[in-house]
């Protein structure tokens, strides 16, 4: 192995073990909205997009509808098509069979981590490589953390309650960072978002609120012209 | 919610996420590369998670609500300010959280 591909491979590992574990936070956040092990695992094995998970089971556990649940999780869903647009390059799929496949690993870290490789072999590698490990790892955390929330007592539950939000608060921060392109923008929208959930909340069904918050992605205004980073490249 | 239902929330979320993604993969790219495409899809996570962090912590049922989550939350806030791993973060939280349900 030459050490390019040793650089990639072991750089894909690292990342796809450190999202993976992140499973565990999904499958306790399943399981605090009520849904079964089972149910938790599915999520995992055939949604396979975190943001999207976290969100359908949010919606869920306020005790939102299954469609304002599913709803959230396909506008969530939204960027991993522009990151297959981005990857098309890359992979360069040939007939269906070769969509049907890689289609399902199209996720943030895997766009990030194959667009940020050397060359379009590497790329790939890395793409396969991180898709792999996070596929592995974060199913079995999920179990994990699915079944060891089902195992927890009364005092654990209060625990587990602050513990959703915070996972929830995790997977937004590194949007909000500076490093982050049009950081400032993206903590405007999301103050928004979360002014207009919760000036609504007593006013509409429970889980509607989530899906409403979309509309505050009008400030962050008019597209730029020229050069835009995009977020998968930077993520890293 | 019956079992079910759920189960229909999983599946039909998980049937489309997937198309999702394969519509990036098959669509011509200049469908997707609009500018204003790009600028929603960009700033949705944000307006979203926002939305889902401030219902976990601060509501219950169509009630906004003040408790130990929102400490947790705000401890969750400092812990990724100073770049503390993950499990870090979700560990202090629920520490704090099951604190203030100790002391209420």
């Amino acid at each position: 192995m030459s050490a390019p591909t040793r650089s990639t491979v072991r750089d894909s590992i690292g990342l796809g073990l450190a999202v993976g574990l992140y499973g565990v936070a999904f499958g306790a956040a399943a399981d605090a909205a009520g849904l079964h092990v089972w149910q938790a695992v599915t999520l995992s094995a055939l949604m396979f997009t975190g943001a999207s998970q976290f969100a359908l089971v949010g919606v869920l556990g306020a005790g939102g509808s299954a469609l304002a649940a599913a709803g959230s999780a396909l506008l969530l869903g939204t960027r991993n098509t522009v990151y297959g647009v981005r990857l098309v390059p890359l992979l360069q799929p040939k007939g269906v069979l070769r969509r049907v496949g890689p289609a399902h690993w199209v996720i943030d870290e895997t766009t990030a981590m194959a667009l940020a490789a050397p060359n379009r072999a590497l790329g790939r590698l890395a793409f396969l490589v991180t898709g792999a490990t996070i596929y592995l790892t974060w199913n079995a955390m999920t179990a994990v953390g699915a079944l060891g929330a089902a195992g927890l007592g009364d005092s654990a539950r209060a625990a587990l309650d602050a513990v959703v939000p915070a996972a929830f608060l995790a997977l937004l921060w590194p949007r909000l960072r500076s490093s982050f392109p049009e950081a400032a923008t993206q903590r405007r929208v999301a103050l928004g978002g979360a002014v207009v959930a919760l000036a609504l909340t007593p006013f509409v069904p429970p889980g509607v609120q989530v899906i409403a918050a979309v509309v505050a992605v009008a400030l962050a205004g008019r597209p730029r012209t020229g050069g835009r980073a995009t977020a998968a490249e930077e993520m890293r | 919610m019956s079992g079910t239902t759920l189960w229909a929330a999983v599946l039909a979320g998980s049937l489309g996420c997937y198309l999702l993604k394969l519509a990036g993969l098959s669509v011509p790219a200049a469908w997707v590369e609009q500018p204003w495409v790009a600028r929603i899809v960009d700033f949705v996570p944000a307006a979203l998670l926002a939305a889902l962090v401030a219902v976990q912590a601060a509501t219950s049922g169509q009630q906004l609500v003040i408790d130990g989550r929102l400490v947790g939350l705000a401890v969750a806030a400092l812990a990724l300010a100073l770049r503390a791993p993950f499990i870090v973060v979700l560990v202090l939280a629920g520490a704090a959280g099951a604190l203030v349900h100790l002391l209420a």
